[in-house]
This record gives C-alpha cells, structure tokens and sequence, in this order.
C-alpha cells in the first residue's frame, strides 16, 4: 500500500466528517467504514456553544488521521491563513488544501492552488492538494513540493461518479510512482470501485455516506467496494475488446448439423 | 473599544487577545485565532494588544469534507 509522507494507512478509505444527522450517527458510520483519515475544517467558535470543543472531542476518539482543510477560500492567502491556524489547531503538518475558483462547480483555482502549495511545502506542510485531472497542474503540484495529489472524480457533493476516465487513467499513468486519491464527485460505491481499478490509491468522500438513508450502511458498502476495487487493480484486469471471443472451447465440439 | 469578533461588533475591555479570549470564555480551548486577517499563533496571544475596530477571528474544529 502507499504511503502519504510517510505515514502507511491501515485502509484506502478516507471520510469525511459532515452533514451526518447526529455526532453519533458520524462515528457509526467511521467505525463500519473503518476508514484511515478523517477530514475536518475550522470555523468560528462561539464561547457561549463550545460546538467545536465537543466536536474534536468525537474526532480524537475515532484514532483516525486528521486532515484539515482549506475549504471555502478563494484565495491564496485566505488558505494560507487557514493552513497556519489549522495546524496549530489539529497539531498536524497534513493539509488538504483547496483553493476554490468557480461557485457552481467548486472547481479549484489551480493557479491559486499551485501558488498556496509552494508557499506551504516551504513552510514545512505536507500538502494534499484538492485538484483538476490536469496532467500540466499535476507536474506543477508535484514541482510545488506535493507527495500526494487528490484530482476530483466530479464536482463536490454531485454525486456524478468519474466524469473524465480518460483523464483521471492519463493521470494516473504519467505519474506512476505519486500517491493519488479520489476526492470529491462519488455517489456509489461502484464508483469507489472503478477508481480503484484504475489503479488510485485511496478514495476521498463525505457527502455519499453522511446523506445516505443508512450512512453506517453506506459506509460499509463503500469500504467492501474499496478492498474490491483496489484486489482488482492488483490481480491484473482482462485488456477488454470490441468484438466476442467464446469462452467455451470449440475444440472438440460434436458435430450434430 | 469596539472590536469585531467572529463578525459580530462588540464593545470590549479586554487589551490582548489572551484577555478577549478569557471574557469570551474560551481561554482553554481549542482554537486558533487570527486578526485582520493575519494569523496570530497561541504563544504570542499574550502579548498581542488589540486595537480599536480590530477584526478577530476565534476558529475551532468543525465538520468537514
């Protein structure tokens, strides 16, 4: 299995931790998944609530990697910023850096994107970038200091699956030796499947299993999707073909016209 | 002076964000803090003075994707 800055995972399964119906609903839903690495955000605390107290509280106790991230800014400096207080936050180097440039489709600036990782991997971050299929910004990102790259399967929270397999199977075969990761666009757990034959690495999603009926459930279906995409991959998949080739031996057929 | 805290203006006696913290009961917590937009790391809260319509930002965990 890879690793990312030098941590190996137990599972190649990452969650995310929002939009679950109840704190318990969430940690069900992680301990079916049994899933590495938890991703979390920062957001203003109100003395009064202490919502973020409680809310750390649960993530520690689910003894997952913590991945913060920049979600929400727009630009460089917004999610540098939001580095530096996440770090000293979560007390990790790791950070799942978003750099968002268009409000439909939360598609990252990856202009903004490259800049923030170089400003971050020279302040000693271990970065995971939230990008494009973009073989053009995946060499940048990779130039920029970044071990680990995370290209989108479709845009946040629609559920569409990969929407480009050309590109994400490109991707994955010009930078054979870079941890990749899925992150964003699953619906299905088919979908976690198919990236995983395609040879990635992990997969990263929060929105299929947190708005599932039953998000313990889900969670799980996901996970048994991951092991089986990812054996898959490993065992060597058939090349496919245009045209039938029978399966059954014709030598030896009986003559019966 | 007046301040604006998490967005919200607010009349403050507090001088440091240490003290700000402290009023706002949030001294022990787990946040990270910023002002005008610029990072303020825990060590130095302290002896950060604040100043008349500063803008501060009070950051906790939270959900995340």
């Amino acid at each position: 299995m890879r690793d990312f800055y030098g941590s190996t995972l137990n599972t190649m399964f990452m969650l995310g931790t929002a939009q679950y119906p109840s704190p318990h609903v969430l940690a069900d839903a992680f301990r079916r998944s049994a899933a590495s690495v938890a991703t979390v955000s920062l957001r203003r605390e109100s003395g009064r609530d202490r919502a973020g107290q409680d809310f750390w509280n649960l993530i520690r106790d689910l003894g997952v990697h913590v991945l913060p991230n920049t979600a929400g800014c727009h630009t460089v400096k917004e999610a540098v910023t939001t580095a530096h207080m996440a770090r000293e936050v979560f007390d990790t180097k790791w950070i799942k850096l978003e750099v968002i440039g268009e409000e439909d489709t939360l598609q990252p600036d990856v202009f903004g994107l490259v800049e923030a990782a170089r400003i971050l991997t020279e302040d000693g971050f271990q970065v995971f970038p939230y990008t494009t299929e973009d073989l053009v910004v995946a060499g940048k990102l990779l130039d920029a200091g970044c071990e680990v790259l995370m290209p989108w399967g479709a845009p946040i929270g629609s559920g569409l699956g990969l929407n480009n397999l050309f590109g994400l199977r490109t991707l994955r075969a010009h930078f054979p030796d870079t941890a990749l990761v899925i992150d964003a666009g699953l619906g299905l757990p088919s979908h976690a499947a198919q990236a995983m034959e395609l040879g990635f690495d992990a997969v990263l999603l929060n929105t299929a299993v947190a708005k599932a009926g039953d998000p313990a459930a889900m969670a799980l279906a996901f996970a048994t999707a991951i092991q089986a995409g990812h054996l898959a991959a490993t065992a060597g998949p058939m090349c496919p073909r245009d045209m039938a080739t029978p399966s059954t031996p014709v030598i030896g057929k009986a003559f019966l016209k | 002076m007046k301040l604006l805290v998490n967005g919200m203006s607010m009349d403050v006696h507090s001088n440091t964000l240490e003290a700000l913290l402290d009023a706002q009961g949030l001294r022990d917590a787990k946040v990270a803090t910023a002002v005008n937009g610029a990072f303020v790391p825990a060590t130095f809260r302290v002896t950060y003075l604040l100043s008349d319509g500063d803008s501060v930002e009070i950051l906790a965990p939270m959900q995340g994707g």
